[in-house]
C-alpha cells in the first residue's frame, strides 16, 4: 500500500476528480462554449482583427488546451508530492 | 540548382536521415520493439507523438480545407486538439501506470476477458488499416508531383523506407525517426507561413498576421477583407459557417473523444519511463502539434486571399488566361486547376455563383503556396520533404500498433501464449512486413472509399475505446458484461449510422435525413453516449468486477511504484 491510510487514498482521489472537473469544465466552455454555442454571440465583439467567437474556434481555444495540460501536470505533481505517492 | 535537383537532394537528404537513425535505434527485445524499453525522454516523445499523430492530411489537406470552408474549419482545428486534453487529464497516466503493451491488452487485463480482448484488437486493426491506406498514397501524390516519378514508383520507395526502420527498429527506431520527421515536417510549414504572413500582413508571426491589417496600407483587416470578397464573390461570409451549431458541436466531440482513443496514440505513452513523464509528454506533443494547428487557420486565409487576388486581378474583374502565372500552368497539368472559359472574355474568373470559371482543388493551398507567393526554389523542395515526413512518420506508428496487435495481442494473449521473447520479436517483424506490403498495395490501388472511412476510424475509436478505457479507470466495478456490451453495441451503432450513409444509400446524405441534425462524421459522439448507456445498463443487472480487479484500478490510480512497461 503506498497511501499512508485508506482516507488519505480517497482523499487524493477526490482532489483529483475536483481538479480534472475543474480543468474539463475550462476546456467545455472555451471549445464547445466559446468557440460552437455562444460563436455568434461573442463575434460582435472586436479583438483585434478578429470576430471574438471565430478567434476562439480557430486560436484560442488551443492556447488554453495547451496551457490545461501544463496546469494539470503542475498540480498533480505537487499532489504527488504531497500524498507521498510520487516517483522518485 | 533548379526545383528538380534541390528537391532531390533535400528529400534524399532526409532519407539518409532516417536511415542512419534507424540503424543507430535497433530493436534488441519485444520490450524495444513495442515501447521502445520504456525510455524515451518526454520532450522527444512529445516530439515523436505530434510526428506520428499530423499526417499527410494534417500537412498537406487542413490548411485548404479551411480555407474552403472558412469558420467551419474550426471542426478540425478544435476536434483534432481537443482529444489530447481528455487524453492527459483521463487516460495516458493511468495507462502507463498500468503499465502494458496495447490498448487490447489493458481491455483484455481490466475486464479479464478474452472477448473484450478480441473486440479491441480488431477495432485497433480496422481503424489502422483505415488510416494507413491514405498516408502511403500520400507519399506517392508528393513524389510524383514534385520529383516526377510516378505513383506507383513513390509508393515503392516509401513502403522501402518505412519497411526499413519499423521493421529493424520497431518502436524505437520509429520514435527517433519521428523526432527527426518532427522537425523537418514543421520547419517545412512554418517557413512558407511566415514568408507569406509577412508578405500579406508585414507580420512575421502568422498566429497574429491572420488578424492584422493587410500590407497594401489599405488600413483593412484580412479577416474583414476576406469576408467582403468571399460575399461579393457568393460565397458564405468567411467567419460564419455553413454547418449548423448541432453538427459542428457533434463533429467536434466525435473527433475530440476519437483522438483520445486511436490506439497509435495511446500507445505513444506507454513508451515513457515514468507517469509524471506521460503526463509532461502528453503537454509537450499538444505543444508541438499547437505549432501547425495554430498556422493552419492563418496560412488558410492568407492564401485564399492571396489566390482570389492572383485569379480575379485588383479590380476584380478577372485576368487574361494568356498572361497566367506559371504555376497556374503547371498545377494545370496536375489536374488540380482547371479553367473553363465560360463567357469567352479569355480571363479567369472565380467565384461561388454562376459567373465562375475556375476549379481549384483544396491540396493546392500548401503545395503551391510556395510558388504562389513567389518564394525560393529550396522553400518549395523543404514543402515536398516535409509532405512526405509526415506520410512516413503516421504510416509507421499505424503499422506499429498492427504488428503488435497480431504477435502481441493474437499470438502471445490468445493462441500461443508460451512462445519466447525471441519468437514474439520474430513474429512482430513478420507482422509489420506483412502490414506494410498491404498498406503499399491499398497505395497503389486506393479503394475510392478512402475518404469516406476516415470518418469512419474516428467513429469508432470514439464509440468503443475511449468509453471502455474512462471506465476502466473511473468505475473501478464496472465489470466485463458491460464493457462488452457497451463496445459492440457502440460499434454497431456508428458503424451502422456510417454504412448507411456513405456506402447504402448516399443520396440520402442530406440534413434532412440525419438524426437530429447529426452527419455521419459526428455520429460517433451519439455512438460514444450508447456505449456508455449499455455498459451501465448491462452493469446494473450483472455482479460488480471482482476484488482483485477492483485492486487493480485502484492501483493504477497514483503514480508510485510505475515499473517499466511489461508483459507480466
Amino acid at each position: 500500500m503506498a497511501f499512508k491510510n485508506d482516507d488519505d487514498k480517497s482523499a487524493y482521489w477526490r482532489e483529483n476528480l475536483a481538479l480534472l472537473a475543474k480543468l474539463l469544465v475550462v476546456w467545455f466552455v472555451v471549445s464547445f462554449g466559446a468557440g460552437i454555442l455562444f460563436v455568434e454571440q461573442l463575434n460582435t465583439i472586436q479583438f483585434f482583427g478578429f470576430k471574438l467567437g471565430f478567434w476562439f474556434a480557430q486560436q484560442g481555444s488551443i492556447y488554453v488546451f495547451v496551457a490545461l495540460i501544463f496546469v494539470y501536470m503542475a498540480k498533480m505533481n505537487a499532489m504527488d508530492k504531497k500524498y507521498g505517492v510520487d516517483e522518485e | 540548382m533548379d526545383v528538380q535537383t534541390l528537391t532531390f537532394l533535400i528529400v534524399g537528404g532526409s532519407f539518409a536521415l532516417y536511415i542512419a537513425i534507424a540503424i543507430w535505434a535497433r530493436a534488441g527485445s519485444t520490450n524495444d520493439f513495442y515501447v521502445a524499453g520504456g525510455g524515451v525522454p518526454p520532450v522527444m516523445n512529445g516530439m515523436a507523438t505530434a510526428a506520428d499523430w499530423m499526417s499527410a492530411a494534417s500537412f498537406i489537406s487542413m490548411a485548404g480545407l479551411i480555407s474552403f470552408m472558412g469558420y467551419d474549419g474550426a471542426v478540425y482545428l478544435m476536434g483534432w486538439t481537443g482529444g489530447y486534453v481528455l487524453l492527459a487529464l483521463c487516460l495516458a497516466p493511468y495507462l502507463r501506470k498500468f503499465g502494458k503493451f496495447t490498448v487490447p491488452d489493458f481491455i483484455g487485463d481490466r475486464y479479464y476477458s478474452q472477448t473484450a480482448r478480441t473486440v479491441a484488437v480488431f477495432c485497433a486493426i480496422f481503424v489502422c488499416f483505415t488510416y494507413v491506406a491514405g498516408q502511403m498514397r500520400g507519399v506517392g501524390v508528393v513524389f510524383s508531383r514534385f520529383l516526377e516519378v510516378d505513383i506507383v514508383t513513390g509508393v515503392i520507395i516509401g513502403m522501402g523506407i518505412v519497411f526499413f526502420y519499423t521493421v529493424l527498429g520497431g518502436m524505437k527506431g520509429i520514435t527517433y525517426t519521428q523526432v527527426a520527421q518532427y522537425c523537418v515536417l514543421i520547419f517545412a510549414y512554418i517557413v512558407p507561413a511566415v514568408f507569406i504572413s509577412m508578405m500579406v500582413t508585414g507580420h512575421i508571426l502568422p498566429q497574429t498576421g491572420f488578424g492584422a491589417t493587410l500590407a497594401d496600407g489599405s488600413g483593412v483587416f484580412l479577416l474583414d477583407k476576406l469576408d467582403g470578397l468571399s460575399t461579393e464573390l457568393g460565397f458564405n461570409e468567411y467567419t460564419s459557417g455553413t454547418k449548423s451549431t448541432i453538427d459542428v458541436f457533434f463533429i467536434t466531440f466525435a473527433l475530440m473523444v476519437g483522438t483520445a482513443g486511436l490506439p497509435h496514440v495511446i500507445v505513444r505513452f506507454f513508451t515513457v519511463p515514468k507517469v509524471r513523464d506521460a503526463r509532461k509528454s502528453a503537454g509537450y506533443a499538444l505543444a508541438f502539434i499547437a505549432i501547425l494547428y495554430t498556422t493552419a487557420p492563418s496560412l488558410a486565409a492568407f492564401a485564399r486571399v492571396n489566390m482570389i487576388e492572383t485569379i480575379n486581378g485588383p479590380d476584380a474583374m478577372g485576368t487574361s488566361y494568356a498572361e497566367a502565372p506559371t504555376w497556374i500552368k503547371n498545377w494545370e497539368q496536375t489536374g488540380l486547376i482547371g479553367f473553363e472559359d465560360k463567357n469567352g472574355d479569355g480571363k479567369m474568373f472565380y467565384s461561388g455563383d454562376e459567373r465562375n470559371e475556375m476549379r481549384v482543388d483544396r491540396d493546392i493551398m500548401v503545395l503551391a503556396n510556395p510558388e504562389i507567393a513567389n518564394l525560393p526554389a529550396w522553400v518549395i523542395a523543404l514543402v515536398a520533404a516535409g509532405g512526405v515526413a509526415a506520410a512516413l512518420s503516421t504510416s509507421a506508428g499505424l503499422l506499429l500498433v498492427i504488428s503488435t496487435s497480431v504477435s502481441h495481442d493474437l499470438l502471445k494473449r490468445n493462441f500461443a501464449p508460451n512462445i519466447t521473447d525471441k519468437a514474439e520479436l520474430f513474429y512482430a517483424r513478420l507482422a509489420a512486413a506483412v502490414a506494410i506490403c498491404i498498406a503499399g498495395y491499398f497505395g497503389i490501388n486506393p479503394p475510392g472509399f478512402v475518404a469516406q472511412v476516415v470518418a469512419f476510424a474516428f467513429g469508432l475509436a470514439a464509440s468503443s475505446f475511449f468509453p471502455a478505457i474512462i471506465m476502466g479507470i473511473f468505475s473501478k466495478r464496472m465489470n466485463d458484461k458491460g464493457a462488452v456490451s457497451g463496445m459492440l453495441a457502440g460499434i454497431a451503432f456508428t458503424a451502422a449510422y456510417i454504412i448507411y450513409f456513405k456506402f447504402v444509400n448516399p443520396a440520402a446524405n442530406v440534413p434532412e435525413n440525419w438524426w437530429f441534425g447529426i452527419s455521419p462524421e459526428g455520429i460517433g459522439t451519439l455512438g460514444m453516449l450508447v456505449n456508455f448507456g449499455v455498459a451501465f445498463a448491462v452493469f446494473k443487472m450483472t455482479d460488480e468486477a471482482p476484488e482483485e480487479i477492483q485492486q487493480l484500478v485502484e492501483s493504477i490510480r497514483f503514480p508510485k511504484g510505475a515499473g517499466e512497461a511489461s508483459a507480466h
